[in-house]
């Protein structure tokens, strides 16, 4: 049976998009040649030049394909896209080992202040920005967008919607993580904490991120299961939810369309209000939904057992969602913001330790039965290890944001060491346990190259989260009790240059610490790279054609 | 029909779950933002406030461009060791014309909010541009490039323009003579000394980093650091003015 031929011709999309980007190319070399200061003058320069490759690319990529889009099946079986999500797992890779190695520069550059070298773009105060946007939206938006594009698919068996729209969601995206990152370097920042890209930066990422909402949606509607598999429900909560937070806290006003400073719409104490909402719910939103959604997709399936209860998953969904996004003001304890928000924020923080253990609960007892299997699989234990930690921080943060816990915590290394037993311990291992799952799958891999190599990255990134955590929590409080601490005679014991000094050791085991993290995701690269290169391919189970039921 | 049989309809209609989603995400923030808008207790009348002057602008930018902000907080709150060790704890007006809030969130040094008027110009030339030559055991970066980078007082009228887009009260007056103020405030022989007075009440007139010629950003951040909080006299705030 042959398809009747079609003529070739560019859909709306290919032409569409070409010409849009032929559009955008011109503007930018417009914006570039008035540009008022350097650093937006090479980033109009750097999005005419991506433009003009997309012109390009979409050109090309139509002359060499044939006249019909790729099928949405093939004998009857979904006919699955994954060239995003490998340019995605790529990616994040990429990411993942260049912001966990600036964060060792940067927790060096705190235990010996030379190498900062005095210059601009190698100060702690812009490298800062850079090592969290790496590690969170570059590394863990990219494992986020191939994990739910690859999920949304095999959920929904169908092919992803959309022909061009993916590629742009994955390009895209790295594109903006590439403005905000040289930005960052180049001093280019809003200075709201996780929210430092300025205006242009943000609203391409809301382009991009509609777009996404749109490709995830799509597929779910076209979906050929009755149910929406409870994986997508956290997807959509977190791309959802990201928007609202972006749009909200983001608002800017450009003092030139060709400059890169801006000033944003709040200010002063609603500022912060709107920053806090937003950053918490980053943790919450990004760095807990959408990562939840992995370990409700990966775990079950490399366990091979159901996941332990439906109805906990149901509640877990809601109560997770409802209550983190009233948790940001305890992150202003104390401050000029109202008692009643700070009151607020502290009795829902506490309240969303429940929902948090629920989900934990719902991760863990997915293996019962299948317990055994963390002996022999080191991609499950680290699996399973992600959500342990996972529980670990969400009882450690509803604790620091019990106001007094919090005027000891608040300002310290205790913060610190609290956002990485979250971020190496729980984003990270899931993470590295979803891509070791999902590198073998998108690349038709029959297995992993090395499962020893697995348990190398597994061990030697465990001791690296315990030397940061313990060092970070014994000089966070040592920190905060020694700000506080009175002589017999009623004065103030340290000076504040004195509590610098006794941080010196614990800074250097946690820039110890933090090496062996990165060590450990070398091993993920070079075992993922072996995995692509010489993995036996997996043999396709041969199709018979199924009569109808 | 049981509650889980109900709860169907999310799992089965993408729009009715997306929907849901964003009702469920928009009551928290709702009920904790907005009030913030229009409640009057949220910042208190307190004299003395005021925007800041074009050169303490454009050093507040290179502070927020530098990310100061990662190791320093402008916020002391009222707890006994903070007080003392930092003054009055911070009050909300003060940063009211903060566009973006700097308060911070963590202290590898210590709190900047009332460090105006604490060192002496000197003191933060020196510190800024080789911190370890003041204070040894400082982990601070050093940044010499500040005294060699210009300020351009043609542009500044530009940012106060926006400013006040967003809700900075400033003055036509103020916005017209932006560049030479900036000017100004840097030089203390300069002829407009006595309108700059005028326009910002309490601002400081010194030559902050000691050399002649067009304004640094080290004049501008010193300017800026020298300013904060001292604005408000507490010699003569009443805080119970305040209570409702």
């Amino acid at each position: 049976m042959s398809q009747p031929s079609i003529s070739k011709s560019m859909t709306i999309g290919e032409s569409g998009l070409a010409v849009v980007f032929a559009v955008t190319a011109f503007l930018c070399v417009i914006a570039s040649a008035k540009a008022l200061d350097a650093p937006f003058a090479f980033h109009a320069a750097l999005s005419a030049a991506a433009s003009l490759a997309a012109v390009f690319v979409i050109v090309n990529r139509y002359l060499d394909r044939p006249a019909a889009l790729p099928p949405q099946e093939i004998n009857g079986r979904p006919n699955y896209n994954m060239g995003p999500i490998k340019f995605s797992s790529f990616m994040a890779v990429f990411w993942g080992i260049a912001g966990f190695l600036v964060g060792l520069i940067i927790a060096s550059q705190l235990a010996w202040p030379a190498l900062n070298f005095d210059l601009p773009w190698t100060s702690f105060g812009r490298l800062r920005p850079l090592h969290t946007s790496a590690v969170i939206f570059a590394f863990g938006g990219n494992v986020l967008i191939a994990t739910s594009f690859y999920v949304v698919q095999k959920s929904c068996h169908v092919r992803l919607a959309g022909y061009l729209a993916p590629w742009f969601v994955v390009v895209g995206y790295n594109f903006f993580i590439l403005i905000a990152g040289t930005g960052y370097l180049l001093g280019v920042t809003q200075s709201k904490e996780y929210a430092e890209p300025e205006w242009y930066a943000d609203l391409w990422l809301t382009i991009v991120w509609v777009v996404y909402l749109l490709v995830f949606l799509a597929t779910v509607i076209k979906r050929k299961e009755p149910h929406i598999f409870v994986a997508n429900w956290f997807y959509l909560a977190f791309i959802v939810t990201i928007a609202v937070l972006h749009l909200g806290n983001n608002p800017a006003l450009p003092v030139s369309v060709f400059g890169s400073k801006s000033y944003v719409a709040w200010g002063g104490i609603q500022d912060a209000m709107f920053q806090w909402w937003y950053g918490h719910n980053a943790v919450g939103f990004f760095l807990t939904a959408g990562f939840l959604a992995i370990m409700y997709y990966f775990i079950p399936k490399r366990a091979e057992r159901p996941i332990y209860s439906y109805r906990l998953s149901i509640i877990h969904f809601w109560a997770l969602i409802f209550l983190y996004i009233w948790a940001g003001p305890h992150h202003l304890h104390y401050t000029a913001l109202p008692d009643w928000t700070q009151t607020l924020g502290m009795t829902f923080s506490i309240m969303l330790w429940m929902p948090s253990w629920g989900g934990m609960i719902n991760g863990l007892m997915t293996l019962s039965g299948a317990w055994d299997k963390l002996r022999t699989d080191p991609v499950l234990r680290m699996l399973v290890v992600s959500v342990a930690f996972y529980g670990m921080s969400t009882f450690e943060g509803p604790m620091m944001s019990i106001k007094v816990v919090n005027s000891l915590s608040h300002y310290t290394d205790w913060t610190i060491g609290h956002v990485h037993s979250g971020a190496l311990g729980w984003v990270g291992f899931v993470s590295f346990g979803a891509l070791y799952c999902l590198v073998p799958w998108a690349w038709n891999r029959k297995e992993l190259y090395s499962l020893k190599l697995v348990n190398w990255h597994f061990w030697i990134a465990t001791l690296g989260i315990v030397l940061y955590i313990s060092a970070m929590w014994v000089s966070g409080i040592l920190q905060g009790l020694m700000w506080r601490a009175y002589t017999s005679l009623g004065f103030l014991e340290y000076s504040f240059i004195e509590t610098v000094e006794a941080m010196h050791p614990f800074y250097i085991i946690r820039a110890a610490g933090g090496a062996l993290f990165l060590i450990g995701a070398l091993i993920m690269a070079y075992n993922l790279w072996m995995t692509v290169r010489v993995g036996e391919a997996e043999v396709q189970m041969p199709v018979a054609l199924q009569p109808a039921e | 029909m049981s509650f889980w049989t109900r709860h169907q309809v999310f799992e089965k209609n993408s729009i009715i779950l997306v929907v849901g989603i964003l009702l469920v995400i928009a009551i928290g923030g709702l009920v904790e933002i907005t009030p913030l808008f229009y409640l009057k207790s949220t910042i208190e009348k307190v004299d003395g406030v005021r925007p800041y002057t074009p050169l303490e602008l454009a050093g507040r930018n290179v502070y927020v461009r530098e990310g100061c902000y990662l190791c320093h907080s402008q916020m002391i709150r009222p707890l006994r060791d903070e007080v003392e060790r930092y003054g009055h704890f911070s009050l909300a007006a003060e940063s009211m014309f903060d566009h973006p809030f700097q308060w911070g969130s963590k202290r590898t040094g210590p709190d900047l909010a009332r460090v105006g008027a604490k060192y002496s110009d000197d003191w933060h030339v020196t510190h800024l541009t080789n911190p370890r030559a003041i204070v040894p055991q400082s982990v601070m970066p050093g940044y010499p490039f500040l005294s060699r980078n210009e300020v351009d007082p043609d542009t500044i009228a530009d940012h106060m323009r926006t400013l006040r887009t967003v809700g900075v009260p400033y003055t036509d007056d103020q916005i017209a003579s932006a560049g030479a103020d900036l000017k100004a405030q840097a030089d203390p022989e300069n002829a407009g000394t006595d309108a700059f007075n005028k326009r910002y009440a309490k601002a400081v007139v010194r030559n902050f980093d000691g050399k002649t010629g067009t304004p640094t950003e080290m004049d501008a951040l010193i300017a800026y650091l020298q300013m904060l909080g001292t604005l408000v006299d507490f010699k003569i705030y009443n805080e119970k003015a305040n209570l409702r």
